[in-house]
């Protein structure tokens, strides 16, 4: 019959429609919130997930996974009394590796020496070259520079992030990547810890 | 199937004496010819041979020897490596070497793009004009001796940034404020375009009518795009039209070009892995592969076990997702607005969502590193993969194929429309689902493994009638069978390294040349990169799918309404970013 397979398709279509409605109500009887709730969202992105699917923007948000990556940010760790210790020595690894080259660093020069001090005096990332490709802090050897989780940076201007604009505490990265933080403290503490036995050792 | 490379050179070099001579430059491969014997040469290696598939054509200007090289990769369609010849010519304008489109059509694109980056010029050709960059411009960009407006130095990293980074923008340095270069003697007040004269002539033959009935009859040109829904993006078809029936064509493409190739080349090899992401920025997961894959040959790591795992299991996603939106683009065009293209990109949001939690980005993933991949993927990533393998995904591509593929205005719009003979198909340099749509069971994955494709079950999807229904039913075919293989991948995953010896960012490529090629979603995907042990590529030329796949275009839409090649065009899968680069 000609006709039949336009209609087995739309059948498709009309058990999406009923699917959303069916699963409303669902969730209604069980006093669940299906729309504006962690609950929902991560029903309405999992595999059983049927009929209505999206994600009403920017009231819901999706939860971002960890290794999301966006613009990079500079660690610093928060001394006690409140001084910031920034972790860059503006060794230059990020500013080489970097594929749009968008990061730009001034060492710090002792001013009696000249010699020059791992710390940077100037550092710039250019947000509007920046390819969130993450490699500066695939590559940081201190961990000093990640990729932010916030996407929300459009502006009518030339994104250009200085240094104050940059530096984000150890414990933001702390929240938005708890197990990357994890690892690289254990690391860090079992270095240290290995430093420690070789000197008591000598 | 390997073909004996011993017996093969006797051949050749004693069937040509003195025109044909092994390469012997260190780590290079293939056959120097004799451009006075190129065509005989291609003929012989064409008819006698069995190479009947010409898959990618280039140059490398040899800046230092004063040489420019084309290098032709050309293979069989029942599997095997490739045969590798090359012509050398003195790098004096005019630069010039015999067109094999007498032998091959599908060289021409091909050959355009070689003429219009690095001034080589094909003798004998068609159709001889520039194809990417803008008809005004002046030089030929990939020639190593051609700097762009903001150049700053040859290679990354550049000196300005560190330690002492004084930011300041590319713009500042220009007094124009923009990226643009003239000629000398170049006012674009006064300038008028030779290009679209030539464009016209071109298409010249079919605007003459022979006028025998006496009626007073026209052709019709009509340009359909850059700026039209169906292009999927800027692409532009000149149709010249009798009545609704297209009599010939010429595709215009370059709108979305950025000299790709150019900034490869100042790139270091790690540098240009977030780049080919933004190739076909739908399917970043098997650019990085193919990429990985020349650069991996040419350092001669072994990528760790589940590395290797994770790499098809990427690659089979990246390949379902593609189809997905392929299908539901393809309904689009034919005007059945956004329904099967929503439906398509759930299931494709939920593959999206495994790339970023395994890579950190959805559709820019940067994954693949050489040796292996940046990180694991997660337990609970595992997880979804297995449940969308195994449960969601199988119902999904059965749900799509109920709801479409019987429905009888789609049939009716897709059958015995743009048919392409297996014939045309292999002349013309098809790659891809299009290629075995038309019949030829050519499968990369197949007919010249990589990775290890040869561990897993499946079968090459083809179907024979070449028309575009054809050409949308084996995706659904194609997405089964990647389901085979993923099903065969979750299960047999290793544990272990992920990444073979401990990342760099700054790997050392001994010199040499090398062709890594897979069977992406949209064909064949290559990349050729030429090394000469410097961190940084000496040549790195990518063999685009999209591209070449438009050589066949003119060919499949003579005679169809003008209604139709939108069907046929979107039925081909192109992705812009590629086809322009």
């Amino acid at each position: 019959m000609y006709g039949k397979g336009i209609l087995k398709g739309l059948s498709v279509t009309l058990k999406r429609f009923v699917d959303t409605y069916l699963d409303d109500l669902v969730w209604l009887v069980q006093g669940k919130k299906r729309y504006n709730s962690p609950e929902g969202i991560a029903h309405r992105s999992s595999k059983n997930a049927r009929g209505i699917f999206t994600i009403q923007y920017p009231e819901e948000k999706l939860p971002m996974p960890e290794e999301f990556r966006y613009v990079p940010f500079l660690v610093y760790d928060e001394a006690e009394d409140g001084e910031k210790n920034v972790r860059c020595t503006s060794c230059g690894i990020c500013a080489k590796v970097c594929p749009p080259q968008c990061i730009w660093i001034v060492r710090t020069n002792d001013p009696q020496t000249g010699r020059p001090v791992p710390e940077p005096a100037e550092f710039y990332i250019d947000a509007d070259i920046c390819m969130n490709c993450g490699f500066c802090a695939e590559y940081c050897p201190f961990d000093a520079i990640k990729m932010d989780h916030d996407y929300e940076i459009a502006s009518y201007n030339r994104n250009v992030l200085n240094m104050e604009q940059l530096l984000k505490p150890a414990s933001y990265y702390a929240e938005i990547r708890p197990l990357n933080y994890q690892r690289e403290e254990e690391a860090r503490l079992a270095k240290e810890a290995a430093k420690a036995a070789k000197a008591a050792a000598a | 199937m390997t073909t004996p490379a011993p017996t093969a050179a006797l051949d050749l070099a004693a069937r040509f004496p003195g025109a044909v001579t092994p390469d012997e430059r260190p780590s290079y491969s293939g056959w120097m010819v004799d451009k006075a014997k190129l065509l005989e040469f291609a003929a012989f290696v064409r008819d006698e041979l069995g190479y009947d598939l010409l898959s990618s054509i280039t140059g490398v200007d040899y800046l230092d020897d004063e040489k420019m090289e084309v290098v032709y990769h050309a293979y069989k369609t029942t599997g095997g490596p490739a045969l590798v010849f090359k012509v050398q010519i003195p790098r004096v304008d005019p630069v010039e070497v015999p067109s094999l489109t007498p032998i091959w059509p599908g060289a021409e694109l091909q050959e355009r793009e070689a003429w219009d980056l690095l001034g080589i010029k094909f003798n004998g050709h068609p159709d001889l004009r520039r194809i990417l960059m803008w008809e005004g411009f002046e030089g030929h960009p990939l020639r190593k001796d051609w700097q762009e407006p903001f150049y700053e130095e040859d290679n990354k990293p550049f000196k300005s940034r560190w330690p002492d980074g004084q930011f300041s923008t590319a713009e500042d340095k220009n007094p124009y404020n923009d990226n643009l270069q003239y000629p000398q003697k170049f006012d674009p007040e006064k300038w008028v375009p030779e290009a679209d004269a030539a464009l016209y002539g071109a298409l010249a033959k079919y605007t003459e009518i022979d006028d025998e009935s006496g009626l007073k009859t026209d052709r019709v040109v009509v340009n359909l795009g850059p700026q039209h829904p169906s292009t999927h993006g800027v692409f532009r078809a000149v149709v010249v039209m009798d009545g609704e029936t297209i009599l010939s064509l010429k595709p215009v493409m370059g709108y979305l070009h950025r000299n790709h190739e150019k900034i490869g080349e100042r790139n270091t090899f790690l540098q240009n892995m977030p780049y080919t992401d933004r190739l076909d920025y739908f399917c970043s997961m098997t650019n990085n592969f193919g990429y990985a894959l020349a650069v991996e040959k040419l350092m001669g790591v072994e990528v760790a076990e589940r590395a290797e795992y994770i790499r098809v299991i990427m690659s089979e996603l990246t390949r379902i997702q593609n189809h997905l939106i392929l299908i539901g683009m393809l309904l689009n065009d034919l005007g059945t607005y956004f329904t099967p293209a929503l439906y398509a990109f759930e299931e494709r949001e939920l593959i999206l969502d495994i790339f970023e939690e395994a890579s950190g980005s959805r559709m820019m993933c940067n994954y693949y590193r050489f040796g292996g991949v940046v990180r694991d993927i997660p337990e609970e990533t595992l997880q979804k993969i297995k449940d969308l393998v195994f449960d969601r995904l199988p119902r999904k591509i059965d749900e799509m194929d109920r709801f479409l593929s019987e429905n009888e205005v789609l049939v009716s719009r897709l059958k015995d429309v743009g048919v392409l003979s297996a014939e045309d198909a292999i002349r013309y340099s098809m790659s891809g689902p299009s290629l075995r749509a038309s019949g030829v069971p050519y499968d990369v994955r197949r007919a010249d493994p990589y990775g290890i494709y040869d561990r897993f079950d499946f079968d090459v999807a083809v179907r024979y009638n070449g028309d575009t229904f054809d050409r949308y039913m084996i995706r659904i075919d194609e997405m089964r069978q990647s389901l085979r293989i993923l099903e065969q991948a979750v299960k047999q995953i290793p544990g272990g390294p992920f990444m073979t010896g401990k990342p760099m960012y700054q790997v050392r490529v001994p010199a040499g040349e090398a062709f890594g090629r897979i069977e992406a979603p949209k064909g064949e995907l290559g990349f050729y990169v030429v090394s000469t042990g410097k961190p940084n590529p000496w040549r790195y030329h990518v063999r685009a799918p999209s591209f070449i796949n438009m050589t066949v275009l003119e060919k499949m839409c003579e005679g169809s309404k003008i209604a139709d090649f939108v069907a046929i065009f979107g039925s081909i899968d192109v992705v812009l970013g590629e086809m322009d680069r």
